[in-house]
């Protein structure tokens, strides 16, 4: 008898196994949301010195460094890297860590697709980045890669990045449906749907959302693979087919596409400002309907990115009130945070100085967007330096700030250490001037007329281009500080404790569990129905 | 267990999503077509309209274009004219092939302002055709049209256009 249970104690308790294969074959939703966040850190460095160069190019009017062929490559691959390879990969990380831990289950509902969705993922990228060492150079569209530019006119490279588009797709379409089915079945008993921690919620409405419009983007490639090679014309005017409806498909993807890369920030954020204000969240159900209404608007708004193809009054009219639209959950949103925040016993831990800049930059990113949405404005903006401002507000101290929020507050949770508070400030203040000083003085420019994607400009637009470039260095290096602040904590961090933030361990069941988060946690699922046990 | 018939359906959802991808190929053609937007030209069948419609006159203007490196000669017989709703007309349009290749060729047309195009009616165009012309050839052919008396006042000048297409490389697929 004894002998029975001693077998089954060690099949359940048994470390990871050890060196490189541990993390080839691992199933473990721990291991694989470290591979994620790993990747996508690394990834952050190298769409990061893209980035670098391109500013590097702009300090000065002239063509300095680099030809235009490799600034347009960089541009795009700028833009591919930080989008497919850093903030959504950094995501599904976070939501393979916490998704299990905060609704207690044991692991992720398919483990073994876990491990091949997230090992295409390098393989994806090194297909699109072998593509610098080929005869032709690398993607050179535009992260957009409008056709007939991605299909008359690509280098022959195009046809690597379609494949490597095809693998990201197939990447995050798994692991959408695998995130959907844990949180849909795995449900420790008790946590009703409307009880699901926000990050929960928002990750299960995020994963709908890519697997609606991951597809489409697949068609869209496979369209102009056809196109390329197969002598269809889908976006070949000479042949009947429409570049215009290029634009449609592919905003039809793009638009839920920049939700997708919200949405997990909005829930990220707002565990952490209900946990640093010491108070349960403002407007819990208000939280849920308003991201599960900005992803149903998501669809009918794709069109604001193409206010000057042509469209006839009619369509104008349309885009831009549905676009404005969604200021309204996401007003909700931003009230909901600031009421958290309200007469609550605020601390200011890095974390949460992370997410208080969120709200801040975030909203002068969405403001922006307004103005984006109105139609006859937009003649002016469109294909501006505000454009770039306008998502790069949203996207760098928006998306970007919570997954570094989001890092900084589960870190200890994760690593059994505390990082060091002093430096992980610095890093916010950094971060904090630095990313204003790159993208705000964009506004300016843009409205001043300023074309976005081209090597050169005018010589009015010299100085602010040069404090761009200079907030864009700080910024970087700004980052390597992170990285310093992340290593320094795993291996000469002092030990957590379980409930690592005074007061969080009524804020989830992640910090009912040790620290380290021990590899396997909620073997046997808490129980939660009885109202005692449920915070 | 639902888990199954959970990943079942999302599988479902992903290979819909993929098709309506490609749905929306159809989708966007037919939503021009009836909305005639885009500047999308009506194909050739012309339904009489109603004769106590008043007419007017109005001008119409013809641009023509040769895409990218297209080399031919492409040219209307006059660059404007003026017309009376409601009647027939014809322009005579010449193309040339400069080369010394046999090569195809496509027009694609647009008329603008875009809402004006669902009244552009043309009874008889090249468009409609792939020309394939013999090194140095030339060819005149002409486009027959009608515009709508049931066209909009504010509408007082319609522009036809026409892209020229190199399509020699395509037509060898077929
Ligand atoms: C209140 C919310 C928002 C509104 C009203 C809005 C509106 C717009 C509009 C009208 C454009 C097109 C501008 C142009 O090309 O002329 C645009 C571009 C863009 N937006 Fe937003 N936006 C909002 C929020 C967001 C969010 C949350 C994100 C991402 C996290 C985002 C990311 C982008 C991106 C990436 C582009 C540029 C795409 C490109 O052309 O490369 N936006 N936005
Ligand atoms: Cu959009």
């Amino acid at each position: 008898m004894s002998a029975v249970i001693e077998s089954h104690h060690d099949d359940h308790h048994h470390g990871p196994a050890k060196g490189f294969s541990r993390w080839l074959y691992t199933t473990n939703h721990k291991d694989i949301g470290s591979l994620y966040l790993w990747f996508s850190f690394i990834m952050l460095f190298v769409g990061g010195a893209m980035a670098m160069v391109i500013r590097a190019e702009l300090f000065e009017p002239g063509s300095q460094i680099v030809s235009p062929e490799f600034y347009n490559q960089m541009v795009t691959n700028h833009g591919l890297i930080m989008v497919f390879g850093v903030i959504m990969p950094a995501f599904v990380g976070l939501a393979n860590w916490m998704i299990p831990m905060q609704i207690g289950a044991p692991d992720m509902a398919l483990p073994r697709l876990n491990n091949l969705s997230f090992w295409i993922l390098p393989a994806a990228f090194g297909v699109l980045l072998s593509t610098f060492l080929m005869e032709g150079g690398a993607p050179n569209f535009g992260w957009t890669f409008y056709a007939p530019l991605s299909t008359e006119y690509a280098p022959p490279t195009v046809t690597f990045f379609i494949f490597a588009v095809h693998i990201m797709g197939a990447s995050s379409i798994m692991g959408s449906i695998n995130i959907i089915t844990t949180i849909l079945n795995m449900r420790a008993p008790g946590m009703t749907l409307m009880k699901m921690p926000l990050f929960v919620w928002s990750w299960l409405i995020t994963a709908y959302l890519l697997i609606a419009v991951m597809p489409v983007l697949a068609g869209a490639v496979t369209m102009m693979l056809m196109d390329i090679h197969f002598g269809t014309s889908f976006f070949s005017a000479a042949g009947g087919g429409d570049p215009v409806l290029f634009q449609h498909v592919f905003w039809f993807f793009g638009h839920p596409e920049v939700y997708i890369m919200i949405l997990p920030a909005f829930g990220i954020v707002s565990h952490i400002i209900e946990t640093f204000s010491r108070k349960p969240i403002f407007g819990y159900s208000s939280m849920v309907y308003a991201i599960a209404s900005i992803a149903l608007l998501s669809f009918v708004v794709w069109a604001h990115h193409m206010f000057t193809v042509g469209m006839p009054i009619a369509g104008e009219l349309f885009f831009m009130y549905s676009t404005m639209l969604i200021a309204i959950p996401t007003g909700v949103k931003v009230f909901n945070w600031l009421s958290t925040m309200f007469k609550g016993s605020l601390t200011f831990e890095t974390p949460m100085l992370f997410a208080i800049a969120f709200v801040a930059l975030f909203t002068i990113g969405g403001l922006s967007g307004l103005m984006l949405a109105i139609a006859p404005a937009d003649f002016q903006y469109h294909d501006t330096y505000f454009v770039v401002a306008h998502f790069h507000y949203v996207l760098v101290p928006g998306a970007l700030f919570s997954i570094v929020a989001a890092v900084y507050y589960w870190l200890p949770k994760w690593t059994g250490y505390m990082y060091d508070e002093v430096l992980g400030k610095t890093h916010f203040w950094l971060s904090f001037i630095s990313v204003n000083l790159t993208f705000f003085p964009m506004h300016f420019v843009g409205l001043a007329g300023m074309p976005r994607r081209i090597p050169d400009y005018a010589m009015q637009f010299a100085d602010y281009n040069m404090i761009v470039s200079v907030g864009a260095f700080l910024f970087g290096l700004s980052q390597l500080l992170f990285l310093f602040n992340v290593l320094k904590c795993v291996y000469y961090g002092k030990s957590a404790t379980a409930e690592v933030w005074e007061g969080a361990k009524g804020k989830g069941l992640e910090w009912t569990v040790d620290s380290p988060a021990p590899y396997h946690t909620f073997e046997t699922s808490p129980d939660l129905t009885n109202p005692q046990t449920n915070n | 267990m639902g888990q199954t018939k959970n990943v079942f359906r999302l599988l479902l959802l992903t290979f819909g999503m993929f098709g309506f991808g490609f749905g929306l190929v159809p989708l966007y053609d037919i939503f021009c077509d009836i909305t005639g937007l885009n500047g999308k030209v009506t194909g050739p069948t012309f339904s009489s309209y109603d004769e106590e419609l008043e007419t007017r006159t109005m001008k119409v203007t013809f641009v023509t274009l040769n895409n990218k490196n297209m080399p031919w000669g492409f040219k209307s017989d006059a660059p404007q004219m003026k017309i009376e709703t409601g009647k027939d007309y014809l322009m005579n349009f010449t193309f040339t092939n400069t080369t010394t290749e046999p090569m195809v060729a496509q027009a694609i047309p647009s008329v603008s302002p875009g809402r004006g195009a669902k009244y552009f009616h043309k009874t008889e165009c090249f468009c409609f055709e792939q020309q394939y012309l013999a090194a140095g050839e030339s060819i005149t052919i002409p486009v027959k049209f009608i515009i709508d008396p049931e066209i909009p006042n504010d509408i007082s000048s319609l522009a036809l256009g026409y892209t020229l297409f190199d399509v020699t490389e395509q037509f060898a697929y077929k």
